[in-house]
């Protein structure tokens, strides 16, 4: 029953969504069928797919770990930008290097650090201040956004660059290895680190500890688990993977820092993580649902004329119904009982 | 020394700033007081903006987009409604979903509205009642820069005095009780959600018609997050909000001020991220305080399942 809820979901999704649309005048199951099938058909586009999974994979993936213990980062995107800021920090700092295997890997670094810096003012706030976490993580996402234009439209500024607002290109040895047929090193590595999370999460005592705060928090405090503690880690840990997902992101397909680098990732990443069920291996899969839903919108906008922000109203709906569809988790249909009634 | 002129129209855009976040602060207020955490007052803000001015467009009645702009976002604070009252979803998660779908919708119905412009929601009195400055900053607003205080003055006098308030007031601290003694804590939580839905579509409505009578994806840049934290500030009580919107309304300015003054030695990104800055360090300020915790209604954020 625990995964039918985000299969009806998006099949819901998909009836509904067609049905709107053909009453905006689209073609409402030709778009339905754009959008969620024929990404998965088309073999040749896979590699498309892998491209917008693997950022949201693994954020959601990090995100998970603060929602299982009632931690509501909503601010990945902020955490992202920051990661992506400190890995090209580093990139610009070594750009004019001939190479050094040690290049990338410290940029990696950078941006983990980088987002778990900036997750560490609302884990600092909740935990000394009680400030709540979703408003302070949020309004730090406005904060970097600001951050980045003002890097990209000073400091940082390529000085060969005609001005525009954009740092210079990465050198070779700066960018992530790229595999022809599969796409850059963050696609395999993002199925790894979800590997390695579900690990954590299901065989160790963190994760159980984790676990036991969000689901009984008066057990975990019996049971002498630090709340604050456990504030402090999974923020971390959620947000050190969006700032890896960052400098993947700015040492991959974008191969340098741009103002348009906050692409949504870190919001539409807050879906999978719900889509997901909060698993690390629902994630993967809940993660290539919503990348089918972005490359099938492209598409659609292409050849159906749909408006490029429905994509982005497909995926909130299945988030409704998702929630909607939970209650079937929660309780049992009675038929000729009283409605709702308490199993 | 700044001259009376500059000072007013100063104090003016300071108005502008704090009135869409008193209107949604207030719905959310409401809300909040009956036990209901709504996360998607930016998304109804965004759609009360964006029907606001497709309407205003269309039919060129302002009144016509305003009501449709709180009808709008109360069917979509509906949505939200639905799931986590009747179907007891997660508030958190849900609001977060309503804000998410408010973003898509809005900049999908708004595609052909982008570039577009409508004659702004001028001011509500004759221009002769507001010749001389200071009798500008009595009588030169708008008619939504009214509605807000007089609808803090609603809110107030509703929670404290009258039976109504004091029912939902008591399904937001303990729904158990309200429900045992024969309330309906569903349907009193169902109002508040609406009225909040109605108030942040409002809101949305003073962005588009208002301040800048034009459409623009993501209009409200973040404003729909500084009103929920804005709750947080002022306790939930009404006086006290009618002053957080203010000092944030000033705050909101001071970009715009900086620009008029010529201060170039402050980056403008700096400026514009204050905004969101200052509410980090208010919220710090506030939560600290241990009576804020005591202020928060009791049962805010919790699914009513009648144990009985």
């Amino acid at each position: 029953m625990v995964w039918l809820a985000p299969i009806l979901a998006v099949l819901l999704t998909m009836a509904v969504g067609a049905a709107v649309f053909s009453l905006l005048g689209y073609d409402g199951i030709e778009a339905a069928r754009e959008i969620f099938v024929e990404p998965l058909i088309d073999v040749g586009g896979w590699q498309d797919l892998g491209v917008k999974a693997a950022p949201l994979i693994m954020i959601a993936v990090g995100l998970s770990i603060g929602f299982r213990a009632g931690v509501w980062n909503i601010g990945a995107e902020g955490q992202y930008i920051l990661g992506g800021l400190a890995g090209t920090a580093v990139a610009l700092a070594t750009w004019h290097l001939s190479g050094g295997v040690w290049v990338l890997p410290a940029m990696c670094l950078a941006g983990i650090v980088g987002g778990a810096a900036w997750a560490a003012i609302p884990a600092f706030l909740k935990t000394r201040f009680n400030v709540n976490e979703i408003l302070s993580s949020l309004m730090l996402t406005y904060v970097a956004v600001q951050l980045l234009y003002y890097l990209m439209n000073g400091p940082w500024k390529d000085p060969e660059g005609f001005n525009f607002p954009q740092t210079r290109l990465f050198n070779d040895f700066q960018m992530l290895p790229y595999f022809s047929g599969v796409g850059y090193l963050n696609v395999p590595l993002s199925f790894v680190i979800a590997l390695g999370v579900w690990f954590v999460m299901a065989k160790t005592l963190f994760g159980y500890q984790v676990r036991v705060v969000g689901q009984a928090p008066l057990a975990a405090r019996y049971g002498g688990f630090s709340s604050r503690r456990t504030v402090w880690l999974t923020l971390l840990a959620g947000a050190g993977l969006a700032g890896l997902a960052g400098i993947f992101e700015a040492a991959g397909p974008f191969g340098q820092m741009v103002p348009q680098f906050p692409t949504g990732y870190g919001f539409t990443a807050i879906i999978v993580a719900f889509l997901g069920r909060l698993h690390p291996l629902g994630i993967v899969l809940a993660g290539i649902i919503l990348a089918v839903t972005y490359v099938g919108g492209e598409s659609a906008q292409a050849s159906l004329g749909l408006p490029a922000s429905a994509t982005g109203v497909f995926q909130a709906m299945m988030l409704f119904f998702l929630l909607a569809t939970d209650i079937l988790v929660a309780y049992r249909i009675r038929l000729g009982g009283r409605a709702g009634a308490v199993s | 020394m700044m001259s009376q002129a500059v000072t007013i129209s100063i104090l003016m855009t300071i108005v502008g700033a704090a009135t869409p976040l008193l209107l949604a602060a207030l719905g959310e207020l409401v809300a909040e007081k009956s036990g209901v955490l709504n996360l998607g007052v930016e998304g109804m803000m965004l759609i009360g903006a964006v029907t606001a001015f497709a309407v205003t467009k269309t039919t060129g009645l302002p009144l016509a987009g305003l009501v449709a702009a709180m009808a709008a976002a109360t069917a979509a604070s509906m949505i939200f409604g639905y799931l986590t009252l009747t179907l007891a979803s997660n508030q958190v998660a849900t609001g977060l979903a309503l804000t998410i779908f408010g973003i898509g919708l809005s900049s999908m119905i708004g595609e052909g509205f982008v570039g577009v412009t409508i004659a702004p929601l001028g001011p509500v009195f004759p221009a002769a009642l507001a010749q001389n400055p200071l009798l500008r900053l009595v009588f030169g607003h708008s008619i939504l820069d009214y509605v807000s205080i007089a609808a803090t003055i609603g809110v107030a006098w509703f929670l404290a005095r009258t039976r109504a308030g004091l029912v939902l007031r008591a399904v937001g601290e303990n729904d158990q009780s309200a429900h045992s003694i024969g309330y309906s804590v569903i349907a009193v939580r169902y109002a508040a959600v609406a009225f909040g839905g109605a108030m942040a579509g409002l809101g949305g409505a003073y962005y588009s018609m208002v301040q800048t009578p034009m459409w623009a994806e993501e209009l409200t840049a973040g404003r729909g997050w500084i009103a929920l934290a804005l709750v947080v500030f002022a306790a939930w009580r009404p006086w006290r909000l009618l002053a957080g919107a203010y000092l944030f309304g000033a705050v909101m300015t001071f970009e715009l001020q900086a620009k008029a003054a010529g201060l170039t030695a402050v980056p403008p990104e700096f400026l514009a991220a204050l905004p969101y800055l200052a509410t980090i360090l208010v919220l710090a300020l506030i939560s600290s305080r241990r009576s804020v915790g005591a202020a928060a209604p009791a049962c805010l954020g919790h699914p009513f399942k009648p144990t009985a």
